[in-house]
């Protein structure tokens, strides 16, 4: 897609570049995929860098200020907050992760089918779409993770299932559009069959758009995971989540604050990268963006 | 306007049909039998046993139990509660109001702080004014609001000993004490929605300073604050107003976690307790409310953006 673009237009960067270039220009942006990646990187090599176990209690060390021996203080159970924030970043960014994915691969294919075929099978799938969309998310993810049962697995398909109809809808969106252009028009022409058409033609022009999406998503994902972690349906203890660390912080408060500190900063601090990594992708992808 | 009215309710229909579906196959993910859940302590008789799924249609065919179970919501019944022995249509009703409080007051203070702040972000362009109010925006949204509601209780409560941490006291009873406890509530709530507010105020207020009408307000010569709050204000609100009607229907999905964190006996608090008793028809009920409170506010959100918006009226 990069080649054809570039032969138009003689000495133009390709697509691919200039999205690279603006993103670069974008240091905030930077700045966010630097913290996102330094989350991944922790939460990957958790067990060699935790300084101790993140599950192993101390009835000597129970709910002791961050200290040089334990940077972040300990828990009600004498366990280290720093081991657990790092351990937790597993959960909440394989949350994030996974269930994007799961819902891209659930909502995307349904959005092309509904864009490209339309008729009575446009009309099926985008009238279930509004039907979930019509819960807000959050309340679509915990009923969902009350039916399932209470554990990371679930919490996680209750978010990808509440997450998909967004992308069902914004890949309908593109596919009618798409379908409605010249090149699409020429591969029909061709006798293209029309599943050739939707993954060889549609699906590369609308990655960017998802790629935003999908983005701002992971964020909401990971939101959505600490807080049915919060509310005791998602990862369960003794393993830790930064949800779940924030809910038995509740009860410490006035005797250890810094329970409650380190996992909500953890929280918005990878959410906050994720949002700027978004925002800067927005800019950067975004052809109808101002040229510059 | 009459037609596109009725095609408007000609898609919400459906829309409601296939939701209820969806709401009712809830109940086949369910893990176990409803009937041991539901008869307690009584769960090894199996008389008991027989007469609860009788009761329930549980013996009968999932498409008859759907069209009963459809057939008594159209008619307001939402069911009865596994656990509190009472109606779920009573109990929503009663924790409702609570809620509403929450959720207007948490209205208020995000359109106080998010217009205002996506108006002055617009007029003042990549200036240090617009960067803050982004950085702002962008921290609202980006904080959990669960957290938030603990840092403040820290803060307000545990240090300043100003407010108290939590607990609920009706706006009948006693106004003052009402504000007290709901004040941290519903700033926690309505926070990350003012930054929502700012970003689209912003958009919305960027693209009217740049359509002809404002040049030629200014070509007149009239001054800018004029050209300001009279030309691009009144048109860039439209698409804010629906926006407004939607984020309200979202405020109740994140009362869900802010009442569980202030002990506020409200709606969420009743879906969270509902979902740990495993009181299956309380959770579907919320659900069903939910649902139908957002899809009217989404449909109020169209009628407000024509009834605003002249150009629309005729059509």
């Amino acid at each position: 897609m990069s080649a054809t673009a570039a032969s138009a237009v003689p000495r133009a960067e390709s697509p691919g570049r200039r999205a690279l270039r603006r993103f670069l220009r974008h240091r905030l942006a930077v700045a966010g995929l630097v913290v996102v990646l330094a989350f991944v990187l922790a939460a990957a090599l958790a067990p060699w860098i935790a300084p101790f176990d993140p599950v192993a209690t101390s009835w000597s060390r129970i709910r002791k200020p961050p200290s040089e021996l334990h940077l972040f203080g300990t828990d009600e159970n004498g366990r280290d907050v720093l081991s657990r924030v790092l351990w937790g970043a597993r959960a909440s960014l394989l949350a994030g992760g996974l269930s994007v994915t799961a819902a891209l691969t659930l909502g995307v294919p349904f959005g092309l089918l509904a864009g490209l075929a339309g008729g009575w099978v446009d009309t099926f799938i985008s009238r279930v779409t509004d039907a979930m969309l019509s819960v807000p998310f959050l309340i679509l993810a915990i009923a969902l993770a009350a039916f399932l049962g209470p554990a990371l697995e679930n919490a996680m398909l209750a978010i990808a299932i509440s997450a998909s109809p967004i992308f069902v809808r914004l890949a309908r969106g593109m596919a009618m559009e798409a379908k409605s252009t010249e090149w699409v028009e020429a591969a029909r022409a061709l006798g293209n069959p029309p599943w050739r058409i939707a993954l060889a033609h549609v699906l590369p022009n609308i990655v960017p758009p998802l790629l935003v999406q999908a983005t701002l998503a992971i964020a909401e994902a990971i939101i959505a995971e600490a807080s049915l972690s919060f509310l005791g349906l998602g990862q369960q203890p003794p393993n830790p989540s930064w949800g779940s660390m924030l809910n038995a912080a509740q009860r410490f408060l006035t005797q250890a604050p810094w329970m409650a500190i380190y996992p909500g900063l953890a929280i918005f601090l990878v959410v906050l990268a994720i949002n700027l990594l978004g925002d800067g992708l927005r800019d950067a992808l975004d052809p109808r963006a101002r040229g510059r | 306007m009459w037609g596109w009215l009725l095609r408007r309710l000609g898609q919400i229909i459906p829309t409601l049909l296939i939701l209820s579906v969806l709401i009712f196959a809830l109940q086949q993910l369910m893990p176990g039998d409803p009937a041991i859940i539901m008869a307690g302590e009584e769960r090894g008789d199996p008389q008991v046993l027989a007469e609860i799924r009788a009761e329930l249609l549980l013996d009968r065919p999932i498409w008859e139990q759907y069209g009963a179970w459809l057939w008594r919501l159209l008619h307001g019944d939402l069911g009865f509660s596994w656990r509190i022995r009472q109606p779920v249509g009573a109990l929503i009703l009663e924790k409702l109001p609570v809620t509403l409080q929450l959720g207007l007051m948490a209205f208020v203070i995000s359109v106080a702080i998010g217009v205002p702040a996506g108006i002055v972000s617009a007029t003042y362009r990549d200036r240090p004014a617009d960067w803050v109010a982004n950085g702002v925006a962008l921290a609202g949204i980006s904080t959990p609001n669960f957290w938030l509601g603990i840092m403040m209780i820290l803060f307000f409560s545990v240090q300043l000993g100003w407010l108290p941490p939590s607990g609920y006291v009706p706006l009948t009873e006693d106004w003052r004490q009402s504000l007290a406890t709901t004040i941290m509530p519903a700033f926690v709530l309505g926070g990350g929605i003012a930054g929502v507010f700012m970003r689209h105020t912003r958009a919305a207020m960027i693209g009217a300073l740049g359509q002809d009408y404002v040049r030629t307000a200014r070509a007149k010569g009239l001054p800018e604050r004029v050209v300001v709050n009279r030309h691009a204000l009144r048109n860039a609100l439209i698409p804010v107003v629906t926006l407004g009607t939607i984020e309200l229907g979202r405020l109740l999905a994140g009362a869900v976690l802010t009442e569980q964190i202030f002990s506020i006996p409200g709606f969420g608090k009743l879906i969270v307790d509902a979902v740990f008793n495993r009181d299956y028809p309380v959770v579907q009920g919320v659900v069903v409310v939910t649902a139908v409170i957002f899809v009217s506010l989404s449909l109020l959100g169209d009628l407000l953006y024509m009834a605003i918006n002249p150009r629309l009226r005729a059509a």
